[in-house]
């Protein structure tokens, strides 16, 4: 089976390398960059719009953080420790509501 | 053979929070504190304590570094702020400062060291510090905290989105 | 199969006013999304909920009442507190009205985030847990910083929000700090359990837990604007909107003041020749700093500033006196301040135009001429932040200071009377410039009904807690 799947990966790369058209020109010949141009000045000004970005990401990062244990425990936390965990995913949840309504999460 | 695990990491923290304050540009500076987070994580792992090592990787070297990062991207330094500001941090004062409060901590160390007057550590038990004591304890003795956290957090994001949100109405 | 964990001592009627204030906070927020430019049913709701919070405070009895593993307390304190909390969050509500709308305050969030200062402030009046506190104070500081810098195309306004931003995450790190060496040397959180630890002399002499104590003092002193820690409060009350600045000088403060209250008071009364000395150096160095400060102020948001500096210091001779009648000293001043804060407030509203605001001092010459009631309601507030009879600053003064002499600070009440006087100086030299300069401009005040119906209700409790002050007494010292 290993063997199988193996043989159809390497023979998938080999036959479009052999059998593939081939073009060469100087912007392909680049490394790609998710269509980023290679050399640019590292020195650009980011928009604030990023910024609002991370400070949201941080904080549902840390709400996040606090389901490890939980689920850890989730058994043994039994229905009190479901419905403990729903309260906070509610306020939270209120909290991403605004942020969406409010058009926190738009790029204008 | 912890310690075979301990003091490549050390070391390797040391080195990369050198890093941070002696690289010329501020992005260096953060990459170099977000191997130094990576590190003390694998630390604090070697410790028991797995909570705060996955806290140490997903809060500070994840989201807190970006947010760094896009503050750095912010001010967009210049080729020439970026020395500025190290050349501005030659103060002799501080310097000065700065090594006889290192000098006074590596004098505390090496005394601990030699005389081996190490206070004996608490026994505690093996399950102290990882993720399933931390959760009962939180959700049990501390579900009053746990709950007013989550609108510490949803007064944050108001907060974030009233302050920083470039078109408000 | 492990046994399934169960938390002990839930008592959700105990934390009611929480839950109720946080539904209506998120009420408020949530409504706003959809509720267009008039605020008028925000407002509305808000102050429904914050009435609402002040009933559900009384559902529990018996008193005192300890629930959620002791690190949450409904007593006598925490509920004149909680009633001081609702009163100065709806008065702010309020005043911010015909502000807001006047100077094009336009955010609905701006409601939301009073709701939820005050939760935080109603958590850290109840708090007996240091984590509680933290939580308590960082919602409280969130919301304000906010608020500071609500008017986002105002300069004075941003740089306020972002100094007290950076000093209060510092001031914050300080807290903390302070915290986590309580914790390590006492081993508990919890207010209780350090008291009981620190019976043992042998535990007092730890130098982390003195340490941890000094910057616990560093933080909270912060908080609640005393010298050395004061910096940040002159910018900041004077770029926050208006009716903010009156709230920072009454809520949070009194919040802080109860946590600071129950911090010494309740886990440290065995230590208190260690901290003793070192608040009393504060609330005489904030009281100094305050009054002469203040003498050399202009502006008159900035004096204010600087006098509610110089309060810090005598509301912390209560703490210092730390016994029931100090606690009871605590409560009185804080509700009379509420009261001679938000009508003298509400006068520096009224006296500014779009555009104009009027926070010179210049700007009052004249004002007994031409708006002979507003002038004399303003030397009421003001002659009773000063503490003269027959005024609520007066009595409450005149309780802290018995309660101090009870306790032998006689010393520090001699400093304290001493700095009343001073204080004249500053408040008389409005009044002077009310009653006895010619106007140079015309005023163009804002009468609007309910700035006055803020500044009516100061007036009357001014008065009114000065001439019959025994049933609050009453209330605050049981």
């Amino acid at each position: 089976m290993f063997l199988l799947a193996m043989g159809i990966a390497c023979g998938m790369l080999l036959m479009t390398s052999l059998l593939g058209p081939k073009r060469k020109f100087a912007d392909k010949m680049e490394p790609f960059e998710c269509g980023e141009s290679q050399l640019v000045s590292p020195h650009q000004r980011f928009s604030v719009k990023f910024y609002l970005v991370a400070v949201l990401f941080v904080l549902f990062d840390i709400e996040a953080i606090f389901f490890f244990p939980w689920a850890i425990l989730f058994r043994r936390l039994g229905m009190f420790g479901f419905i403990e965990m729903l309260l906070f995913i509610l306020i939270l949840g209120i909290g991403l509501l605004y942020v969406w309504k409010r058009g926190g999460l738009d790029w204008e | 053979m912890e310690l075979l695990i301990f003091y490549p990491l050390a070391g390797f923290c040391v080195v990369l929070a050198l890093g941070v304050v002696l690289n010329n540009s501020p992005v260096g500076s953060a990459i170099s504190l977000i191997g130094m987070m990576l590190g003390l994580a694998g630390i604090f792992v070697l410790q028991q304590a797995h909570f705060l090592a996955i806290l140490q990787i997903i809060i500070y070297a994840g989201a807190i570094m970006v947010l760094f990062m896009f503050v750095i991207m912010l001010l967009n330094l210049k080729e020439g702020d970026d020395t500025g500001w190290i050349a501005r941090e030659r103060n002799l004062l501080l310097s000065v400062l700065t090594g006889l409060l290192a000098v006074g901590i590596l004098y505390k160390i090496s005394g601990i060291l030699f005389t081996a007057e190490m206070d004996t550590p608490a026994i505690l038990p093996d399950s102290f510090g990882t993720v399933a004591t931390i959760g009962e304890t939180l959700f049990t003795d501390f579900v009053l905290p746990f709950e007013v956290a989550s609108i510490l957090l949803l007064a944050a994001m108001v907060g974030a989105v009233v302050l920083a949100k470039t078109k408000l109405d | 199969m492990e046994p399934i964990l169960a938390p002990e001592s839930i008592d959700l009627i105990a934390l009611a006013p929480v839950i109720v204030l946080s539904v209506f906070a998120m009420m408020v927020l949530v409504l706003d999304l959809w509720g267009g430019r008039n605020k008028t049913l925000l407002v509305f709701i808000s102050l429904v909920g914050l009435l609402m919070t002040a009933i559900s405070a009384f559902a529990k009895h018996p008193l005192p009442a300890y629930s959620f593993n002791d690190s949450y307390i409904v007593d006598h304190l925490s509920l004149f507190f909680i009633c001081i909390f609702t009163l100065s969050s709806a008065l702010t509500i309020l005043l911010s009205v015909e502000y807001n709308e006047r100077e094009d305050i336009r955010a609905g969030e701006y409601y939301a985030l009073i709701l939820f200062c005050t939760v935080g402030m109603i958590l850290l009046a109840s708090s007996t847990d240091m984590i509680m506190i933290f939580l308590g104070i960082e919602i409280v500081s969130i919301c304000l910083y906010v608020l500071t810098g609500i008017r986002r195309n105002d300069h004075r306004s941003n740089e306020a929000a972002l100094k007290y931003f950076l000093l209060g995450a510092f001031a914050t790190g300080f807290l903390l700090y302070g915290m986590t060496l309580v914790y390590g040397s006492t081993g508990s959180t919890n207010l209780f359990k350090i008291a009981e630890f620190i019976q043992n002399p042998s535990a007092q002499s730890n130098p982390l837990l003195l340490m941890g104590l000094v910057l616990l003092i560093i933080g909270l002193g912060f908080k609640v604007a005393s010298a050395p820690f004061h910096m940040w409060a002159p910018d900041v009350y004077q770029g926050a909107p208006t009716p903010v600045t009156a709230f920072m000088a009454v809520g949070p403060k009194a919040a802080a003041f109860a946590a600071f209250f129950r911090v010494f008071a309740e886990a440290f009364p065995e230590m208190s020749p260690s901290w003793e000395t070192l608040l009393s150096i504060i609330a005489v160095l904030s009281m100094f700093v305050g009054n002469l400060g203040a003498i050399m102020q202009t502006n008159i948001k900035r004096m204010l500033a600087f006098s509610s500096i110089s309060h810090a210091g005598y509301i912390l001779i209560a703490i210092i006196a730390k016994s029931s009648l100090g606690s009871s000293a605590l409560l009185f001043y804080m509700l009379s301040y509420t009261f001679m804060t938000f009508g003298a407030f509400g006068i520096v509203i009224i006296l500014g135009r779009k555009g104009e605001e009027n926070l010179e001092i210049e700007n009052y010459s004249g004002l007994a001429y031409k708006h002979p009631i507003i002038a004399l309601s303003m030397t009421i507030f003001l002659l009773s932040l000063g503490g003269l009879p027959p005024f609520a600053g007066f009595v409450a003064k005149f309780y802290i200071f018995s309660a101090a002499i009870q306790e032998g600070l006689l010393t520090l009440v001699i400093i304290a009377v001493l700095n009343s006087a001073i204080s004249f100086y500053y408040y008389l030299k409005v009044v002077v410039f009310m009653y006895m300069k010619e106007s140079e401009a015309e005023f163009k005040i804002s009468l609007t009904p309910m700035t006055l119906f803020v500044i009516l209700i100061g007036v009357i409790g001014t008065i009114n807690l000065g001439i019959f002050p025994n049933t609050i007494i009453a209330l605050a010292s049981h």
